[in-house]
């Protein structure tokens, strides 16, 4: 028998794919089928976050949060105001708080319904993506009623919140939450237990406790994994101690712990704590003027702070320097999304290539968060 | 307007000028390159979705440029991309039409002034047929835009214009 000689092939994806979630290019070295390596290279949406930092007051760099994570501008807005309001220790009105946690969480169930739309079209189903978008289409509705924007909001601004909750909100959050319980109930049927989607994802890019913990992975990616780490408990903020829910981990019911039918089942499963957060919240939320903490000028003393929440792709940290003036120092975000894409060789090492989009969508990455 | 207002009664023979015809098929199925930018993207996936349905124009997302015929900008040009939105558009076929979609493919955006690594404004590199306005447009906004540039189709010419 002659020895046959094999060559790595080098395949490029991206930046045009349709599958890669943005503009990410992969460069793939391939051993026939079988995934050697893969370097990713991003930098295509580089819109110069940190520059325009230096140069706006602190409320005009909220819109520029907005166009981090554009699928959870809300969330951006939310981290990015609680940091500044406790560099300059402001006090805000109690139904500002119960408002912030209502927008943001209906925002993770927005963010988690593209994620799983986008994830299901990876693998290959076209249909789950028409519900999750007819559903999340209903909560663009409540965000539009609320402040007149779509994608992208600005609502929440440093001492506030930019209008206070549309009469009907209530209502509409209500009956939305109970169809979108109908939904999941529909979309475990049709996706999460489909035998053909379990055994694209099961046992598929299998992401360790210990490698998870070391590459600093959060949010869905770590949880997906088996730990227990979500800062909404362990570090509350704002007012999430007052919720009762529970920390959704990934138990490796059709595979291995870690894999990417785990990750994507931590999504689902946490849009229902969503839910029974948003429940409580809308129970307890008190009346009260919404604006009349926001202050004329926004100019924090010296100093700094890091401030970290719990946002739908992991832990979204602000780091902000205030020289005393109107204008931040530095804002430097610590985005989920960056940590998470240094995962995928790990993850596609061995696999096959049309694991390497499994891969990726189960990380669920925004590219205009990794490049800022 | 339509093709069919010439139709003879009694009969399945229409009567039409060949231009009219080409311009008919060329406006009713815009394949369009999927590709998205950035935010617009999403705003640009939600046309597609189950809400808006672009279908019913005809358009569907198409993942190569050999197959597509009209590209949606959808989104920050950066400079590190300008040059692969210039090849992809050399890739399309003729006859190829380009909608630049939102502020910041129209003119920069809100990074105009001091986003050091955003290109001002497609148009820059490519010709663009129509730009709609927003950050980021709504779904309708786009959809406008798309029978903005059908009618723009339906007025073309095969003759060249030498007056």
């Amino acid at each position: 028998m002659p020895e046959f000689k094999t060559e790595e092939l080098v395949l490029n994806m991206g930046p045009q794919h349709p599958a890669t979630h943005g503009v990410l290019r992969m460069e793939v070295k391939l051993d026939g089928e079988v995934v050697v390596d893969v370097t990713p290279h991003i930098g295509y949406l580089h819109r110069c976050f940190e520059k325009h930092c230096e140069v706006m007051t602190y409320p005009q760099v909220i819109p520029y949060t907005d166009r981090m994570d554009y699928l959870a501008a809300m969330y951006m807005n939310f981290g990015y105001v609680e940091a500044v309001e406790k560099l300059m220790n402001l006090e805000i009105p109690e139904r500002v708080k119960y408002i912030r946690v209502i927008i943001g969480e209906l925002q993770r169930i927005a963010s988690h319904l593209v994620a799983i739309a986008t994830f299901g079209m990876d693998i290959g189903a076209w249909t789950p993506f028409l519900y999750c978008f007819r559903d999340r289409e209903r909560i663009l509705d409540l965000f539009e009623m609320t402040c007149g924007a779509r994608l992208l909001y600005n609502y929440m601004w440093v001492g506030g919140v930019s209008h206070d909750l549309h009469p009907n909100f209530i209502h509409k959050c209500k009956s939305f939450l109970v169809d979108l319980k109908k939904t999941i109930a529909e979309l475990n049927d049709l996706l999460s237990y489909n035998k053909i989607f379990i055994e694209r994802t099961a046992n598929i890019g299998i992401l360790p406790k210990d490698t998870a913990i070391n590459f600093g992975a959060t949010g869905p990616v770590l949880r997906g994994s088996g730990v227990q780490w979500d800062l909404r408990k362990k570090d509350p903020y704002s007012i999430y101690d007052r919720f009762d829910f529970e920390i959704v981990t990934g138990k490796g019911e059709h595979g291995t712990v870690g894999d990417c039918w785990d990750r994507y089942m931590v999504r689902v499963r946490e849009m229902e704590q969503s839910i029974r957060i948003i429940e409580q919240a809308i129970a307890q939320i008190p009346d009260g003027d919404v604006t009349s903490a926001i202050p004329k000028r926004v100019k924090p003393p010296v100093g700094e702070i890091y401030f970290r929440v719990e946002g739908p792709k992991g832990e979204l940290g602000y780091y902000i320097i205030s020289d005393g003036s109107v204008n931040p120092f530095r804002v430097k975000v610590r985005a989920p999304s960056f940590v998470h894409l240094q995962l995928l060789p790990i993850l596609c090492k061995g696999h096959l290539v049309a694991d390497i989009i499994a891969n990726l969508g189960s990380l669920d990455i925004v590219l205009g968060e990794i490049d800022r | 307007m339509g093709i069919l207002d010439r139709e003879f009664t009694d009969s399945n023979i229409v009567i039409a000028k060949f231009e009219d015809l080409m311009n008919w098929a060329r406006l009713s199925s815009l394949w369009q390159l999927g590709f998205g930018l950035a935010c617009c993207a999403i705003e640009m996936m939600a046309t597609s979705a189950s809400h808006y349905d672009f279908d019913r124009f005809g358009v569907i997302p198409r993942p190569s440029p050999r197959q597509a015929d009209i590209i949606i900008i959808s989104g920050t040009v950066t400079l590190k991309m300008a040059i692969r939105i210039k090849r992809l558009y050399e890739q399309i076929p003729e006859p190829k039409y380009i909608i630049s979609m939102g502020s910041c493919a129209n003119c920069g955006g809100p990074y105009w002034e001091h986003g050091y690594h955003v290109l001002k404004g497609v148009d820059r590199i490519i010709p663009v047929d129509v730009y709609v306005p927003g950050c980021p447009p709504r779904p309708e906004a786009l959809l406008e835009g798309l029978l903005k540039l059908q009618e723009k189709i339906r007025h073309q010419s095969l003759v060249k214009n030498t007056a």
